[in-house]
């Protein structure tokens, strides 16, 4: 959906992620940029020049928060200091709205720093959405939960992943950052139909939309996030629009990452694959 | 983390359930590689891995449960290994590559990390090589020297700065009675080594070689071959890590500076920290050293009791 409560009613277009390597350009260039994404993990700090650059951003552009370690799968109750600081951010950059993964990476206590796929159960759905619900209402902004891309199931499993992440959101009352590129790294690594997932998650609840490279080995599909977006993803894209209408579409690129044109051309190829979507909204 | 359970659970219908299952995969994602890098061949009790991940992972047509199971385990090793290479070139290049590679793995064993955030990932690096010398024998003085200014280095890029201490306060506060505390992301370092020299050549020497290449890096490989730099000579070196309009500085010190400021440091008030330098030291070098630590702004309110020496 273009605008809607699950990204804060904003009308975002297409964005890339704030990366190191682009700093100096952004800063002395000032390119035509709809918005960044940060890790907001990368600024929760006390100090320093992380926040120093931070703040030259947002005097310049929109910026939205997406977060890598809120784990909101983990059994363990969310880290008091980890919350504190995230408010503090999001006080920092106003984000309309503020995206995590639906994984899980940590057990008492002790970080993996990976997205852990679930077990997809209904148990874990309603721990799930308890902690999205209890995360939103600490930070106060609406908040969409990203499918990751996985390489495992588990047998304990007792649905889909798309009806676990259906599951998930209708309990917590959230929004969905579909990523459509870790949609077919899994439907790769697990045999499962990409339409099937897209066709059948709350369209109304997607707020955002990731797109993104990948690395295709001998037996599986890791997500590298270091290339162009592959064709049959931006044909997912596409199919996602129409079911979804244009939503804010945001490029990662995370690894043996271009100049910045070359990025940002790349997100903005975006604009071809939504014709579909614009004459489902005439 | 607590000991996973003898088996996954079958079904999970509980938060408790969930917790039981997230212990074994986390358990089994964290297990230190093989010596070949990959998941190792027996789980923690002895049992087959092979038959431990089929008990919880689902095969594909393509995949085995314990290949998928290594999937993970490599990436967290792979993430982890690049994490704490970063944070420490100058530890790297003094070990060489096997020796570091031997040091994170049994580090990383012995305290995963505790934080939302890699930053912290090599904070408890050099109590780690203190308890145990071996791994870094016969270099353990000098590998304890750069992992604590390689800590530094994190804590001066984005530690904490609080509001300096206004010229106000200094003048109408008695010098008696006047406890100054340091930023808390200057850290002073009493070495016997000169390892802001040597850090600043790996750094150099890595820059070059990284100029010089155009070979792309080959995705997922552990270990980028580092030879071992030279090693510094001994040479007492006193050194303040900081920074300065938010970039990364080293700044020497005079022992009677040093000294100075470690008596701050420790809480002592002015006069008192004044008296530190020494009978020697002459008061219109100690007017010059504070002049420069003014406008460097270091000095902050004492907030709590922590000694910033980190020799």
């Amino acid at each position: 959906m273009p605008a809607n409560r699950f990204n804060g009613n904003c009308d975002y277009g297409i964005g890339i992620g704030l990366r190191v390597p682009h700093y100096a350009h952004i800063l002395s260039k000032k390119p035509v940029v709809d918005w960044f994404e940060i890790i907001s993990e990368n600024f929760m700090v006390e100090g320093g020049r992380p926040l120093e650059l931070l703040d030259k951003i947002l005097e310049q552009y929109r910026v939205v928060q997406h977060g890598v370690s809120m784990y909101f799968g983990s059994a363990d109750k969310p880290d008091r200091t980890h919350l504190r600081r995230l408010k503090s951010l999001v006080k920092r950059t106003k984000t309309p709205w503020l995206s995590d993964h639906l994984c899980w990476g940590s057990v008492d206590g002790t970080y993996t720093h990976d997205l852990l796929p679930m077990p997809y159960t209904f148990a874990a759905a309603r721990r799930t959405a308890e902690k999205i619900r209890l995360v939103r209402d600490y930070l106060e902004v609406p908040i969409c939960v990203e499918n990751v891309s996985s390489y495992a199931e588990f047998h304990a499993s007792e649905m889909t992943e798309w009806e676990f992440l259906t599951e998930v959101v209708e309990l917590a009352d959230c929004g969905i950052l579909l990523d459509v590129n870790n949609i077919y790294v899994s439907s790769k690594n697990h045999g499962f139909n990409p339409y099937d997932y897209v066709d059948n998650v709350p369209h109304d609840r997607v707020g955002q939309m990731h797109i993104a490279g990948h690395t295709r080995f001998e037996k599986y599909i890791l997500d590298t996030h270091d290339h162009p977006v592959l064709d049959p993803v931006w044909k997912l894209y596409a199919h996602a629009t129409e079911l979804c209408g244009i939503s804010a579409t945001l490029l990662e690129w995370d690894d043996k990452i271009p100049s910045f044109d070359e990025v940002h051309n790349e997100a903005l190829k975006a604009n071809e694959f939504i014709d579909g979507a614009k004459k489902a909204a005439v | 983390m607590k000991r996973p359970p003898k088996h996954a659970p079958v079904r999970i219908e509980s938060t408790d359930d969930l917790r039981l299952f997230q212990r074994m995969m986390a358990t089994a994602v964290t297990r230190p590689l093989s010596a070949d890098d990959g998941l190792q061949a027996k789980w923690i009790d002895g049992r087959s891995m092979e038959k431990v991940a089929s008990e919880f992972i689902k095969p594909n047509d393509r995949l085995t449960s314990f290949e998928r199971l290594q999937l993970y385990n490599q990436m967290y090793w792979f993430r982890l290994f690049d994490a704490i290479r970063d944070d420490c070139p100058g530890l790297q290049a003094a070990l060489g590559e096997r020796a570091f590679g031997r040091l994170a793995q049994a580090y990383l064993a012995r305290y995963p990390s505790r934080s939302f955030t890699l930053r912290n990932l090599s904070s408890r690096l050099v109590q780690f090589i203190g308890q145990r010398p071996s791994l870094t024998a016969p270099h353990t003085a000098l590998a304890l020297e750069i992992a604590r200014f390689e800590w530094a280095q994190t804590v001066a890029f984005d530690g904490e700065s609080k509001p300096v201490v206004s010229a106000a306060v200094l003048a109408r506060t008695p010098p008696g009675r006047l406890r100054l505390g340091l930023q808390p992301y200057v850290t002073l370092l009493d070495l016997r080594h000169p390892i802001d020299s040597y850090v600043i050549s790996v750094k150099r020497r890595d820059a070059m070689r990284s100029e010089a290449s155009n070979t792309p890096d080959s995705a997922g490989s552990a270990w980028k071959p580092v030879r071992r730099a030279p090693l510094p000579r001994p040479s007492r070196t006193l050194v303040a890590v900081h920074r300065h309009n938010n970039r990364l500085y080293y700044k020497r010190l005079d022992p009677g500076a040093f000294r100075i400021l470690e008596a701050l440091s420790q809480g002592r008030p002015l006069t008192r920290a004044i008296a530190a330098a020494g009978p020697g030291v002459k008061p219109a070098r100690v007017r010059n050293w504070f002049k420069s630590w003014m406008a460097l702004g270091w000095f902050c309110a004492r907030g709590n009791k922590r000694n910033r020496r980190a020799s």
